[in-house]
């Protein structure tokens, strides 16, 4: 089966109102040239859930997002996400703000086919009182209350991978994977793009194949995008893109805003994109972050 | 060992925070910002072998990373894998020990983290989100560090988000008692504190040199159980800040406190 798409055709599955999940954590292998061609596209009214970075932040900026499931937006090293801000605090998104271990349990609820998971997380927190749907039950086998995680049923997650091939076979090379298989599980439809596309005999080593966190038949489409997570780090392969980042934060301050953003950087197409910011050799060649 | 004479506030206050995790035994210390880190380190170089700690990736460590940039021949000391879907695995066995800076801390140790002012549809200032700090503060021990101990950070009433559970007796989960909720120390640049006071209150544990009783509570938003002789944060070994200098080569602890004060302060030092 070859499930190679591109990504226009990608964005054109979606529909408005969907529920995506993205992959990756704050800066890290977010799939960023995924989120470039929803911005290029009329689709709106999205519910992201995310452990989100600057995916977050652009869709809000973009006017995309109805509702944000987060339990962070963050840049790391740029603690607060610029737009992401400015979104909440112009009231301009719903909210469902849970905890990170909570989104994790909500997407294996979702993976696993169950209504919610049962989890001290969240009692006695403002996590309760400003998410009504999230229910506190009694338990048959003890005198506790319990937060019970509903499951977070996804019509689409979006993930980036280092290598993948044509039956979506999809490797993570990096040191983490994230919850990014649990992404790939808690959706009906799963797109991958990929840095490089191998052939299936690159995972016949099982060194290789031991990367490999979920099944094939969890990836719905695999598109090969080579850099497709900058500015977001693609460890081992590049880092994150400090100044880029630094240019998009800072962008919030102008007068232009996010749309002086979009008119430096975005482009018509992912080869404008990647023009406009030097160039894959130069998204290769930046430096891993480190910790 | 005998106490340095010559030794900055950050310094003090690594060595302090240091104090949570020396009878730990065998759990995760997670320090979250450069003196949380250096204190975990420290501890786990000098008074806890035993300690387990991250490279703030995704392995564990049998040695703490120095801070900063390493160079090219050095290699660190990974004893397991460990990425962010198993920390969640250690945070909810209650075998970790996390030490963090949040926004706001109540009287009831309560924090946020997440959003301050207007309303909760629009928040004033949006920040990071809750993070972690629900699973943490019900499931395993936690400290916290203030670099500027204030009444904004230590302020009057409720968190305008609550993050993580305290000891505040209308928001007990059924089941549940205050004693399972396990603030450790709350380490500021004006001292050491707890919450081992009547009822769960924030106590005085330590004043940093320099530092009045009358100074940490005019600078607290509510009332801070004060008994007896509060004795000085003990300064740093000359051994405790050779560790330091070793762990942090870039000396990143200088720019976590404002103007980066000495660990002994004159009372100019607060005009």
């Amino acid at each position: 089966m070859n499930k190679q798409m591109t990504a226009t055709e990608v964005v054109a599955s979606l529909e408005d109102g969907m529920t995506i999940g993205i992959g990756g954590w704050g800066p890290r292998r977010k799939p960023m040239a995924l989120v470039r061609e929803i911005l290029r596209s009329d689709l709106k009214d999205l519910t992201i859930v995310a452990y989100g970075g600057a995916d977050v932040g652009m869709l809000c900026a973009a006017g995309k997002v109805r509702k944000v499931v987060f339990a962070f937006v963050s840049l790391d090293f740029i603690p607060l996400e610029p737009y992401f801000r400015q979104a909440r605090q112009s009231g301009s998104i719903d909210v469902m703000e849970i905890d990170e271990g909570m989104m994790l349990l909500g997407l294996r609820a979702a993976a696993w086919g169950v209504p919610y998971i049962p989890t001290e997380v969240g009692l006695g927190t403002d996590i309760i009182k400003h998410n009504p749907d999230i229910k506190v039950i009694d338990s048959p086998y003890d005198d506790k209350g319990w937060v019970a995680m509903p499951a977070l049923k996804l019509d689409a997650s979006l993930i980036h991978v280092d290598r993948a091939d044509a039956r979506g076979v999809c490797q993570i090379a990096g040191p983490d994977h994230y919850m990014d298989d649990w992404f790939a599980r808690a959706a009906a439809k799963t797109y991958v793009s990929c840095d490089e596309l191998v052939e299936t005999g690159y995972f016949h080593d099982p060194a290789q194949a031991r990367m490999v966190h979920w099944e094939r038949s969890q990836t719905t489409g695999v598109v090969h995008i080579p850099g497709g997570a900058h500015p977001s780090s693609c460890t081992p392969l590049y880092g994150f893109d400090v100044p880029h980042f630094k240019a998009y934060t800072g962008s919030a301050k102008e007068e232009s805003g996010f749309q002086g953003y979009l008119d430096q950087y975005l482009g018509a197409s992912e080869d404008e994109y990647q023009t406009n910011v030097g160039g894959l050799d130069a998204i290769r060649a930046i430096e891993l972050p480190t910790y | 060992m005998t106490a340095a004479t010559d030794y900055t506030l950050a310094e003090l206050c690594i060595v302090a925070a240091s104090k949570a995790f020396e009878n730990d035994g065998e759990v995760l210390a997670t320090g979250i910002g450069v003196i949380p880190r250096l204190a975990a380190s420290l501890a786990m170089k000098t008074t806890n072998p035993d300690l387990m700690m991250t490279d703030s990736e995704a392995w564990m460590l049998s040695e703490p990373n120095p801070l900063g940039k390493r160079d090219d021949t050095f290699q660190p000391a990974c004893e397991s894998w460990m990425g962010f879907s198993r920390i969640f695995d250690n945070v909810w066995s209650g075998k970790r020990h996390a030490m963090l800076g949040p926004t706001q801390i109540d009287k009831y140790g309560q924090t946020n983290t997440s959003a301050l002012g207007g309303t909760y549809e629009a928040p004033k200032v949006m920040m990071l989100g809750a993070r972690g700090f629900p699973g943490n503060s019900i499931s395993h021990p936690n400290s916290f560090f203030v670099p500027a101990h204030n009444t904004r950070v230590f302020m009057d009433g409720e968190c305008d988000f609550v993050s993580s559970i305290g000891y505040n007796p209308a928001r007990l989960p059924k089941g549940h008692s205050l004693d399972d909720i396990d603030i450790r120390l709350v380490v500021t640049d004006l001292c050491v504190m707890d919450f081992g006071g009547p009822d769960h209150q924030i106590r005085l544990v330590s004043l940093h040199p320099g530092v009045t009783a009358e100074q940490v509570q005019e600078n607290t938003g509510y009332p801070v159980h004060v008994v007896g002789d509060i004795p000085v944060t003990a300064a740093p070994t000359q051994a405790q800040l050779d560790v330091i200098a070793a762990m942090d080569p870039h000396n990143q602890r200088a720019y976590q406190i404002k103007d980066n004060p000495p660990g002994v302060r004159a009372a100019a030092d607060f005009a």
